[in-house]
């Protein structure tokens, strides 16, 4: 089963979210990652699911989100070239004498320690998400504590994708 | 602003959007947090409103009358339990997408998320088993929300869609103002076909030889039996329909199979099975259709029109896709057709199935049986009647020997398959219909799930036909234990509980009888046909332990159909 990552513009208001979710779990869909932001319209908000299935349950998928009326565009960037991006907040054990390994590991990956109390630091790590989870792999040799990741960003490269401005209809 | 004539507060402001949307009937049911509403509604006169006994009853009532009518229903109730007894309702609007709009009152503002008196999130509660969905945060929004609702409703595939209304919108006032269009940038529609598919389609059925139209409650929602009629006829395609689609096509024509799937003919089977093209219109594929899908309709070329996109691929993956409203694809298909496909031989071929295997059972051991009661109603009616059915054996009884010969005649619940939806759904037809008879069949069982709208049948002197197939046993979930659940019979027997339907008849002052002599059926059915300004009721105490056939068990496929009963012992 192949993971895919669908991105979709929703109408910026209440219940537009549940919606999806509700889609999602009323018809048994897995959701693997989800993230929610606003665009650069101020009543659209951007999903980004990372999902996983046959063809077929794709192709759902994607019919069943663009049935749902407050979705506005939705697109399954898989098979077109795009960027996508994850954050993790990955707080690790530092054992007497790892300091330095640890601050090196944090430079490779380009993170930022962004908190050090008494035996643990927290590293903040972007990047697509097999670069965190590299991340994560070499600090669990310290011991890792806890970990936050914020789901998966993505846009398509090139061209945005045009939105029609709704008109004000209310009196 | 307080002079402008058009400053009014939310309750008066529902009347007016419901003015311009032509709404002729509410079905509904006051309570504290719609009390302003019905405050208004006194006054009002361009509508009528009609007091259901339940809820539920007002949801099925709606769904009759958009059915029956083509427009779309509409409920209004109170917030809390007035708005969870239309779930069953709502859900049963989706399955079968039947444009509705329900007003749920709401506990004001400030109070959402308190646990208020009579509080329920309807909104969460039926986001899964509506098309759309509004909570009504401000009165400014009222107006464009309720014009957006019908909208959404009666357009693309119908549906169900819910507006709650807190109390304190309904009390504040604005500047009314009906928006003269809709404008949602996130629904909009397929309703033309795309000319490439549909040449091409074209091209595949001339060139059949074993052509077969599958055809569903889409062609009757689109208002395209003319369009089927038109190019079944022209083209010499046989024509087979789903429960949904019964009536979209003349069942008395000699080009319809009748019903397919689960129950459906032997003949229409067989031909699902050996056709060489099966052209999907307005049908979804459902497993009641199709059984095992791995081995349904392996031989033929698949076109699917459907105005839903997620309908197309879902359960069965198809060769020709083509999204758009049937009435436009069925128009360019007809026009794009240069030479009906030769069927001359696949016609005949079906002919001899028939004979093969016809809708056959006992007629001369004296005894009152369902299918006869059906033909006998049939008879009286010649198709013409609307008939409404509850869920059970009867319904498909119904839909094997009534042969419904107009599009909107046919009222039942398919997807959902809820007891207790032909009487509130007949009351709701019978406000939409006043040139035909309305018939309400039900079975024992489903009867007394929504026995209660006996009332609203008789205080608003609806002359329905309310007809009980009394089996004495919830019949259809009988069959299954006998077939599937070593006939251990776990409370189906309703023969020492069932009331005394005849005297329930008359408490409610319907005129009401009781047969079980085949003999009595004409004079009785006769009686009732006359008349014309009041309900009446007759209970026929049919024989207990009949079973519907063909019946192809679930999840099997056409080769496993049961024609009949395999132990003639158990024939009591
Ligand atoms: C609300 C609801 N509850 C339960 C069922 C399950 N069910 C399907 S058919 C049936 C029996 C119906 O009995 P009756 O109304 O007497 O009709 P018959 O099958 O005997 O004609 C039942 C219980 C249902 N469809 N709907
Ligand atoms: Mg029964």
């Amino acid at each position: 089963m192949k993971k895919h990552t669908i991105s979709i513009l929703v109408e910026n208001h209440f219940g537009a979210f549940d919606r999806v979710a509700t889609m999602f779990s009323g018809k048994g869909f897995n959701i693997r990652s989800i993230s929610i932001g606003e665009t650069e319209i101020e009543e659209i908000s951007r999903m980004t699911i990372v999902t996983e299935g046959d063809d077929k349950i794709i192709d759902q998928i994607v019919k069943q989100l663009n049935r749902l009326i407050d979705t506005i565009k939705v697109v399954d960037l898989t098979s077109t070239p795009h960027i996508e991006r994850e954050l993790a907040l990955i707080k690790v054990n530092v054992p007497k004498g790892t300091m330095e390994e640890i601050k090196n590991i944090n430079d490779i990956f380009r993170g930022n320690i962004v908190d050090i109390t008494g035996r643990s630091m927290t590293l903040e790590i972007t990047g697509p998400p097999d670069k965190i989870d590299a991340a994560i792999n070499l600090l669990s040799n310290f011991g890792i504590k806890e970990i936050a990741r914020s789901g998966i960003v993505a846009l398509k490269r090139g061209e945005q994708i045009k939105i029609k401005k709704e008109k004000n209809l209310t009196t | 602003m307080k002079n402008d004539p058009n400053y009014m507060s939310g309750a008066e402001i529902f009347f007016e959007c419901l003015k311009r949307e032509n709404v002729e009937y509410i079905f509904g049911y006051p309570g504290g947090a719609v009390l302003k509403i019905y405050e208004h509604l006194y006054d009002v006169d361009f509508l009528k409103h009609i007091l259901v006994r339940h809820e539920q009853g007002a949801v099925h009532a709606a769904e009759g009358y958009a059915k029956a009518s083509g427009k779309v229903g509409v409920v209004l109730v109170t917030s809390g339990p007035g708005a969870t007894n239309t779930v069953t309702g709502i859900a049963d609007a989706y399955m079968d997408s039947v444009p509705i709009v329900v007003f749920t009152g709401q506990v004001s503002s400030h109070l959402i998320g308190n646990d208020a008196f009579q509080e329920a999130d309807i909104i969460g509660i039926t986001r899964p088993i509506t098309k759309h969905n509004f909570l009504v945060r401000d009165v400014k929004e009222l107006a464009p929300i309720i014009k957006k609702a019908f909208y959404i409703a009666s357009t693309g595939r119908p549906g169900p869609v819910v507006v709650d209304l807190p109390k304190d919108v309904i009390n504040s006032k604005c500047i009314f103002k009906y928006p003269d269009e809709v404008e949602i940038r996130g629904y909009k529609p397929t309703y033309k076909g795309n000319s490439n598919q549909i040449k091409k389609a074209a091209e595949v059925i001339s060139k059949a030889k074993r052509p077969l139209l599958y055809v569903g409650g889409g062609v009757i929602m689109s208002g395209s039996s003319e369009e089927l009629k038109i190019f079944a006829r022209e083209n010499n395609l046989p024509v087979t329909m789903t429960l949904q689609g019964l009536g979209a096509f003349p069942g008395t024509d000699p080009l319809s199979l009748g019903m397919l799937g689960m129950h459906g003919t032997y003949w229409a089977n067989r031909a699902v099975d050996n056709c060489d093209v099966l052209v999907s219109l307005g049908a979804r594929f459902d497993d009641r259709v199709t059984g095992k899908v791995e081995t349904f309709c392996t031989k033929a070329y698949k076109i699917h029109v459907d105005i839903d996109p997620t309908a197309i691929d879902k359960n069965v993956v198809v060769d020709l896709p083509i999204v758009g409203d049937v009435k436009h694809v069925l128009a360019e298909l007809a026009a794009e057709m240069n030479n009906p496909p030769d069927t001359f031989e696949w016609l005949k071929q079906i002919e001899e199935w028939k004979n093969e295997c016809p809708l056959e059972y006992e007629k001369n051991d004296g005894r009152l049986r369902s299918e006869f009661v059906i033909e006998k109603i049939f008879e009286k009616t010649n198709g013409d009647a609307v008939v409404v059915t509850d869920v059970g054996q009867h319904q498909m009884w119904t839909a094997q020997h009534y042969r419904y010969n107009h599009p909107r005649s046919n009222i039942t619940s398919g997807g959902l398959g809820t007891m207790g939806f032909s009487l509130p759904a007949s009351i709701g037809a019978a406000f939409a219909v006043k040139d035909r008879p309305v018939i309400s069949i039900s079975g024992d069982g489903g009867f007394q799930m929504n026995i209660q709208e006996l009332t609203t049948a008789v205080y608003n002197k609806l002359p329905i036909k309310i007809f009980i197939l009394n089996n004495s046993f919830l019949g259809m979930v009988r069959q299954w234990q006998e077939l599937f659940h070593k006939e251990k019979y776990s409370f189906t027997d309703l023969g020492s509980s069932n009331p005394d339907f005849v005297k329930v008849g008359q408490a409610f002052g319907i005129e009401s009888y009781s047969t079980d002599n085949p003999n009595e059926v004409d004079s009785l059915l006769d009686k009732v046909m006359k008349i014309n300004d009041r309900p009446t009721l007759i209970e026929f105490k049919v024989v207990k332990e009949d079973m519907v056939f063909p019946m192809i068990p679930s999840g099997a496929s056409i080769s496993d159909m049961m024609v009949k009963r395999l132990n003639p012992k158990r024939m009591i």
